[in-house]
């Protein structure tokens, strides 16, 4: 039987409130349900598990779709500090920009972002067993990308920039899973650990899916990102750090 | 130009006499002490650790250890460690990890505190006879009661957010499955659930199992994430946010990849043999009040059903820390002491960084009493708690509970060798090989442990009862029940405990 | 004792009946307090102090109260020599009307205001000490025996519907004027008999809740407990002393799930004053007087019934001394109040 869509008007609704709507809405079976008038609402699914897309009308607030495990949120908006923060499973669609500290932790799952990213993008991102966690950033990301990485993919297109990352820092302490920058990328802004390696035609060939998925998500052609002027950047160590002790 | 061989830290001998050959201590080594060679036992006194493996399984008491056997020239400054760290850091250019917690000779400010007795003025209660109340809630209380009146009817109106009930104010601090073993976490989570109290799981998420236990476990999440998931969370009798920890405060932590078995994989949730790396700061918490939407992060995931506590080092500022998670959603506060353990930290910060819980719990207690807060949530102090007038100490200076983990650690065998990171441990906590972990059966191990909490709580009742108290209530913050012996007069006033006679 | 018609009685009879308890005491402190007794400046706080000098102590205290407030009369209380009670304070009596507008942020501004004069003085004027604050109630108290006590005040020049006198025996402080019994604050009277073992404890829960500890003994802290819990957030007599005296843990989880409920939350919100040790106490207020012991039963506590009067004591000879008549003598349970109110 097919369930209708449910709307909730969230404006001025606190999050408590509005989270326990969506999980008794998923409970009772509903697949689809559209949030309006979302203006900083923190923790937005939070821990929300099940088969639902949401669709969210506006800017959420920080720590969007935390520990989810499942559902599939778009958003027509911008998102704040750390959506997907350990998200376990399911996707994050955001037309617009986010904050610092995107995908932190994050285990599974997607995050799409149509624009620019802040600080620390991906942080300890890890991989696990069938779980393999992927970010796309269209637009820009700043320092820090994928720092300590321990799995997964960060991948940014920086369209319409000049360069996709200016800043400092990136994949400094990555011990697993690879960040992948649109052009080149100068050797001085590789954080500890990280080294940049060539981007071959079978990394293409991998990457392919994920590209064609994210350009369909915003309308956009993927013809022009179908070649090889990626930067790849990966640990030099599972261990990076294993060097610098000795026991007592 | 060669440094040389250092002298050894301890020397093994056998009394041949007495030694039958049975072959005991061969088998129970794992560092590789004995060998047999031509029908003799022959000794490499360089491996031995300490752990008193050996000893407490030779049938003759054969086995004799000896500390330092080679003096060097005494000196008050550069003690033999001083000495020793040199030669090992010119030899290597590295940090020096070290296990167990600080082995500094710094004064024990509990055994400074002496306890107070009931003599005419009031009586004494005999806790075997008359009621003893040790029941403690931990948990967000409300500061008034709410309630309506309709004439006679009195109406409560206050909600209770969710408490943990314990039976006992003694719970087991946060040891990671892969920090120690699984039949150790057994051991410990079969003992609290039979002593009506509570464990931590630590950052390695939760192994199968344990869930039969969970009603009985404090569920971490730490700056790595390591095993958690929305379910994990909610297995949990209580969450804990780890912000730092006593051995190591400020540092992260590595379980180095050698550790990574695939069961410690599949609990911690990340891939086999690599290093889990737990970064210093939680990186969605730069602030207060990024804490302060951790922790609503966590309620709201979870319902608002599960309490959450906030672990953080004694650090100098730690009255200042715990009254701004106070003021979070923040049901208790942990505060963990410099003399806190681990299984491995840098020996510098292990012996250097942090302040003694004793102070702690004095200056979070009077912090958050000074800002008319202390009742609203829970204090839970940790870090060095040896014995039970430790525990009295702790909850004069106002705890509401403890955590134990050393302590917990010796009742299943442990004799605080502090060689916990080589994996290697003899008595099965501090490994995850197969052939020394299955050396503990976990329900002998939880009966030792049960024995141990269970012991505890007699005598903190006989102590209570002494000074004529009968709920534990009464005992929490009861400075006048405490006196300071040979203190000086600024640490006198941090703990607002009078002197001695006083 | 108590007339709930609210009939007044001078204070001979409750002289007998404490003379009668000498072996309690040791002769270092004892005091009455009786309610009722100011009908001309009914509306007015009495606030009673031991000056040790009529100069600096008086003329600060003076200074303080015209600031907060007006004195409608103040004047010596009077006292008549006793051959073995040596006067060491002048006691003195203000008739006080504080200024409503001065204390924000609360909605009983005038009892907060005078409150905070009481800690303001008591803590920081040296030569003077607040020991009687209510509105028409007045404690009289000195170091000596009970007769002694009452001779030197005359308090059978004295008519109140209720009287509270305590005979002390002291161990925390010497006998000082401050120190014997009734502790008073406001409205609220307390004579205890016993020791609070879980002084520390209650002390930096009402110091949490802006009350400063100025006595030297444990009785003092009874009287700020029942100040906060009962004016401040309003709980009735009853549930007072469930907070203070709770039933034990074993006895709530047997509870039905309501009361069960009600009960756990009340000790929880309230742990902090949970009063242990040996002790016997009661309260007073305008409205009745409320007896009670702990929960394991340390210290006596007899009740006598007759008529309108309601009688509690340490002894039951006391009872009949001030009432050969009375009716219905029992003991109370452990931790149970005993309530006298005053009939509307």
């Amino acid at each position: 039987m097919e369930v209708e869509a449910l709307v909730i008007d969230a404006k001025g609704m606190h999050y408590t409130p509005l989270n326990r709507k969506i999980r008794e809405a998923v409970a009772s079976g509903v697949k689809e349900i559209i949030l309006n008038n979302v203006l900083g609402q923190r923790f937005i699914c939070d821990g929300l598990r099940g088969d639902v897309k949401i669709t969210i009308n506006g800017v959420p607030g920080g720590d969007l779709g935390m520990f989810m495990s499942g559902p599939e949120c778009e958003i027509f908006g911008d998102a704040e500090h750390a959506p997907g923060n350990t998200m376990d499973e399911g996707t994050l669609v955001i037309h617009g920009t986010a904050g610092d500290a995107v995908a932190h932790s994050m285990r599974g799952g997607k995050v799409f972002v149509e624009k620019n990213i802040g600080y620390r993008g991906g942080i300890h991102m890890k991989e696990y067993q069938g779980k393999h966690p992927v970010l796309v950033v269209g637009g820009t990301s700043h320092a820090f990308l994928g720092e300590y990485m321990a799995g997964g993919l960060i991948l940014v297109l920086g369209i319409g920039h000049e360069a996709a990352v200016r800043d400092r820092g990136i994949g400094s302490g990555i011990h697993g899973g690879e960040i992948v920058i649109r052009g080149d990328v100068n050797e001085k802004l590789l954080g500890v650990g990280a080294k940049k390696v060539g981007f071959t035609d079978e990394d293409l060939e991998r990457l392919t899916p994920v590209l064609n998925e994210f350009c369909e998500r915003f309308g956009i052609d993927p013809s022009p990102f179908l070649d090889t002027s990626y930067s790849r950047i990966i640990p030099e160590s599972s261990r990076p750090f294993a060097g610098n002790y000795t026991w007592e | 130009m060669s440094l040389g061989s250092v002298p050894l830290k301890y020397r093994i001998s056998i009394d041949r006499d007495q030694c039958m050959k049975c072959m005991r201590c061969v088998d129970n080594c794992s560092y590789g002490v004995f060998r047999v060679e031509d029908d003799k036992i022959l000794i490499d006194s360089r491996k031995c650790t300490a752990c008193h493996r050996c000893i407490s399984m030779c049938p003759r008491d054969a086995i004799t250890l000896q500390e330092r056997p080679v003096d060097y020239r005494s000196h008050p400054l550069w003690t033999v460690e001083a000495r020793e760290d040199i030669i090992n850091q010119a030899r290597t250019g590295k940090i020096i990890l070290a296990g167990m917690g600080n082995a500094l000779d710094y004064p024990v400010i509990f055994d400074r505190l002496v306890l107070d007795a009931c003599q005419v003025t009031n009586p004494s209660i005999d806790p075997l006879r008359e009621p003893m109340e040790l029941r403690t809630y931990i948990g967000k209380k409300p500061s008034k009661l709410d309630f309506t009146k309709n004439n006679a009817d009195v109406e409560l109106k206050t909600k209770l957010t969710p408490n943990l009930k314990l039976d006992t104010p003694i719970m087991i601090g946060h040891m990671s499955y892969g920090a120690i073993s699984l039949n150790a976490q057994l051991s410990l989570a079969k003992a609290v659930a039979k002593t009506g109290t509570f464990m931590g799981t630590g950052e390695g998420g939760m192994h199968e199992a344990i869930y039969p236990y969970q009603d009985h476990m404090i569920v971490q999440i730490a700056s790595g994430r390591f095993g958690v998931d929305i379910n994990y969370l909610e297995r949990g009798a209580a969450i804990e946010i780890k912000i730092g920890q006593g051995a190591k405060p400020g540092i992260g932590g590595h379980l180095p990849g050698e550790k990574v078995c695939s069961d410690v994989s599949c609990t911690r949730m990340i891939p086999l043999g690599s290093d889990a790396i737990s970064p210093a700061p939680h990186h969605d918490i730069y602030s207060i009040e990024d804490l302060a939407q951790l922790v609503r992060g966590l309620k709201e995931a979870t319902n608002w059903e599960k309490p959450v506590f906030v672990k953080i080092a004694a650090v100098h500022n730690v009255a200042a820390i715990a009254a701004g998670i106070a003021r979070s959603s923040a049901d208790a506060v942990v505060i963990d002491g410099f003399r806190g353990g681990t299984g491995a930290a840098p020996k510098v910060f292990r012996d250097n960084v942090g302040i003694p819980i004793e102070a702690a719990i004095a200056a979070v207690d009077q912090k958050l009493n000074d800002q008319g807060i202390r009742n609203e949530v829970s204090v839970i102090a940790s870090g060095g708690i040896r014995n039970s007038g430790d525990l009295a100490k702790s909850i004069a200076l106002g705890a509401d509970a403890v955590y134990i983990g050393t302590a917990s650690l010796i009742a299943l065998g442990c004799r605080v060798c502090g060689n916990c990171y080589r994996g290697l441990c003899p008595w099965g906590i501090a490994t995850q090989k197969p052939e020394l972990v299955e050396r503990i059966d976990p329900e002998v191990g939880a009966e030792h442990v049960a024995n141990l909490i269970h012991a505890w709580t007699l005598e903190l009742s006989e102590l209570m009862g002494a000074a004529g108290i009968n709920s534990i209530e009464s005992l929490r913050g009861n400075r006048e029940r405490l006196r300071g012996y040979m203190l000086d007069e600024g640490l006198l006033n941090v703990l607002r405990v009078e002197s001695v006679g006083a | 004792m108590i007339d709930r018609t609210m009939a007044r009685m001078d204070g001979s009879s409750i002289k007998k009946a404490l003379s009668l308890m000498d072996e309690r005491g040791s002769g270092e402190g004892a005091g009455y307090v009786a309610y009722g007794i100011y009908p001309d400046y009914a509306d007015c706080y009495a606030i009673h102090v031991f000056f040790d000098n009529l100069l600096e102590p008086k003329s600060m205290v003076d200074e303080i109260l015209q600031k907060w407030g007006r004195i409608v009369h103040q004047e010596e209380i009077p006292t008549y020599e006793q051959q073995d009670l040596k006067k060491e304070h002048i006691p003195w009596r203000y008739f006080f009307k504080p200024y409503t507008d001065l204390m924000v942020g609360t909605t009983n501004p005038d009892d907060d205001n005078v409150k905070h004069l009481v800690m303001t003085i008591n803590s920081s004027i040296e030569g003077a000490l607040v020991f009687s604050s209510g509105m028409n109630l007045g404690v009289f108290k000195a170091a000596g025996w009970p007769e002694d006590v009452a001779n030197f005040y005359r308090i059978e020049d004295y008519r109140g519907y209720i009287w509270l006198a305590h005979n002390r025996y002291p161990t925390n402080t010497s006998g000082w004027w401050g120190g014997a019994h009734p502790f008073n604050l406001l409205d609220w009277s307390v004579v205890h008999n016993g020791e609070i073992t879980s002084y520390g404890t209650n002390r930096r829960y009402v110091e949490s809740n802006g009350y400063k500890c100025t006595m030297r003994t444990d009785t003092e802290v009874v009287a700020y407990l029942f100040d906060l819990l009962g004016r401040r957030h309003g709980l009735p007599s009853e549930l007072i002393v469930k907070a203070l005296a709770p039933p034990f843990w074993d006895e709530i989880d047997e509870m039905p799930e309501k009361q069960e409920e009600f009960m756990r939350v009340l000790r929880l919100t309230y742990g902090p004053a949970l009063m242990n040790g040996p002790f016997a106490i009661v309260v007073a207020t305008k409205d009745g007087i409320v007896g009670f012991t702990d929960r394991i039963k340390l210290r006596p506590l007899v009740v006598g019934e007759h008529g309108s009067r309601l009688y509690l004591s340490s002894e039951e000879a006391a009872i009949r001394t001030m009432d050969p008549d009375v009716e219905n003598i029992y003991m109370p349970r452990a931790g149970e109040p005993v309530i006298g109110r005053v009939l509307e």
